[in-house]
């Protein structure tokens, strides 16, 4: 090797490159058409970095290194190969928690062995360790809720109490470690512990529908978590990513609370439905049911039909069935849209993936500044398992707690079609003034069911 | 790396990360999670030389579930976001492949 080409010179080079490429895969992952080779740029800076890593030098434990990796990896590549597509959002709730345990780890591994030097090294070792442990723990519970793992959101007065005390000792003791340098492995021990409860006891509380908020933003903390790291271990390449993802994944965070018309802080601190129950508003008519035969005849002959799917669609996997639906309208002339509001399902997107993988190209598709004008010309509007994103009462009724979202225009349509499982509401539990219309039929049963029902009768025509 | 480079470092890259998001469409926004979820696997270069620099059996043994908690991060955000984009196809682009197919 010629002295010029030391082995430090290569790492930080490689480390170099990493950056440029996972900037460049992020930024082509923002677009539809270059989305795809996206990830393979930042693939590749992955595989650059791990590489030149086993070059750096002094390292040893290498009999350890090996099968955490190939272990870690493998179980990952597994389930993430295995997944249901509806299951997605839990899935990155996972790998995500993964990623701020990780860095939880390395700050462990720092302070155990005094590896800090100096009181501002030590204090980002802390700082990353507190945000790595509770995106951990907290996205373990996201998981879990979203798996249907845990069914209640555990509420009890004097919980915002508990959790400021928890985060206020989980402080306390940082500060000791922090400013000590060589803090006793006890007191490291508690910190990391608080920090671990601190999570669960935050996330416990929040509402299944609140969740993909609450993973956006684990998934912002833990790319600060890895930045902070990357200062202590003097790691530009985890500087400049985790950076770039903490940054990002705050202003990922802010769009999706504001398509929801609700605040960060409301999302964390206030459990969603309490407030729900009690404002129902008074809703006059009444729901009125009709034959899939009916609707069938109704959409063959329309001239333009907008498909607005939600949850309920996701539940039923019924994407592949509503696209050949789809399929069948166009066939006879129909215009055909689908109208994706930005929190539809469980996580912004949701839909759009869903609807890509059943192969819905995605010019079909539009979101709700696009489409919301077009509601008036339409001669149907098919509602399939959304509920809270078509409410009018978000445009009407102040009393609401879903006053001021914005949501597609359904109720503007000729005809508003309603597929739903049963009566009750949503997941936000307030009335939905849209089936009480005068336009709107009810079609009872379950997505998949349904959209096969439809299939039959738009045959039959 | 001094100290104030580093801050210069941190702090263009949380401007760099605000703007290769600020303008993405809605439908973008699960598979763009995922893709900076795997973008933070790089937590897995931290967490090796966390491990290849332990020593005592408490260090190794925090430093092995560190490289496998980094390793599950890295490979499963990059495997569930492959998939998702993996759909991403315009009509246009489909109505090709349909041609070619037949």
């Amino acid at each position: 090797m010629p002295a010029w080409l030391s082995a430090d010179l290569a790492i930080q080079a490689s480390y170099f490159v990493t950056a440029a490429l996972f900037i460049i895969g992020l930024k082509r992952m923002s677009s539809p058409v270059s989305a795809r080779s996206g990830i393979l740029w930042a693939g590749a800076g992955m595989a650059v970095a791990t590489l030149v890593t086993f070059l750096y030098p002094g390292m040893s434990n290498y009999g350890l290194i090996l099968p955490a990796m190939f272990v870690g990896a493998g179980l990952a590549w597994w389930s993430g190969k295995r997944v249901a597509m509806t299951d997605m959002p839990q899935m990155i709730a996972l790998y995500n928690g993964m990623g701020g345990g990780a860095a939880a780890a390395i700050a462990a591994v720092e302070l155990y062995r005094g590896g800090t030097q100096g009181y501002a090294t030590s204090t980002l070792a802390v700082a990353g360790g507190i945000i790595g442990a509770v995106s951990f723990s907290g996205s373990a519970i996201a998981f879990g809720k979203l798996q249907g793992l845990i069914t209640r959101s555990i509420r009890f007065s004097g919980q915002q109490i508990l959790n400021l005390v928890v985060l206020a000792a989980a402080l306390v003791l940082g500060a000791l470690v922090a400013s000590q340098t060589n803090a006793s492995p006890a007191v490291v021990t508690g910190f990391f512990v608080l920090a671990l409860i601190l999570g669960l006891t935050m996330t416990l509380p929040i509402g299944g529908a609140d969740m993909p908020v609450v993973i956006s933003l684990y998934n912002a903390l833990t790319g600060l978590a890895v930045a902070f790291e990357g200062f202590v271990l003097n790691n530009a390449a985890m500087i400049i990513a985790g950076t770039v993802v903490g940054s990002a994944g705050t202003l990922l965070t802010q769009l999706m609370a504001k398509a929801m018309n609700r605040s960060l802080g409301n999302v964390l601190f206030s459990g969603f439905g309490d407030t729900g129950a009690a404002a129902t508003g008074e809703v006059t008519g009444s729901l009125k049911p009709i034959e899939a035969a009916d609707v069938g005849v109704m959409m063959a002959f329309a001239q333009k039909v907008i498909i607005v799917p939600g949850y309920g669609m996701a539940v039923a996997q019924a994407q592949h069935k509503i696209w050949e639906l789809a399929q069948l309208l166009i066939d006879r002339g129909v215009n055909v849209r689908f109208a994706i509001h930005p929190v539809a399902g469980r996580m912004p997107g949701h839909m759009n993936v869903l609807l890509a993988e059943a192969g819905v190209p995605y010019d079909l598709i539009s979101d709700l500044d696009e489409i919301n004008a077009e509601f008036e010309t339409a001669d149907v509007a098919l509602i399939i398992g959304a509920n809270d994103v078509v409410n009018p009462v978000a445009r009407t009724d102040k009393s609401s707690p879903i006053y001021g979202m914005p949501i597609l225009n359904a109720d503007k349509a000729k005809n508003v079609i309603v597929i739903k499982r049963g009566k009750g509401a949503g997941f936000s539990g307030i009335e939905n003034a849209l089936f009480y219309l005068d336009n709107t039929r009810m079609l009872y049963g379950d997505a998949q069911k349904a959209g096969a029902e439809l299939i039959q009768a738009i045959k039959a025509v | 790396m001094t100290g104030i480079v580093a801050l210069y470092i941190f702090m263009l890259a949380a401007f760099t990360g605000y703007e290769v998001i600020a303008r993405v469409p809605v439908i973008l926004h699960t598979p763009l999670m995922s893709g900076s979820n795997f973008v933070h696997g790089i937590v897995l270069v931290g967490a090796m030389v966390a491990l290849g620099g332990a020593q005592t059996p408490l260090e190794k043994t925090i430093g092995f579930i560190g490289v496998l908690l980094a390793a599950g991060n890295a490979m499963g955000g990059y495997v569930v976001t492959e998939r998702m984009l993996e759909m991403f196809k315009s009509s246009g682009a489909r109505a090709g492949a349909a041609k070619r197919a037949h």
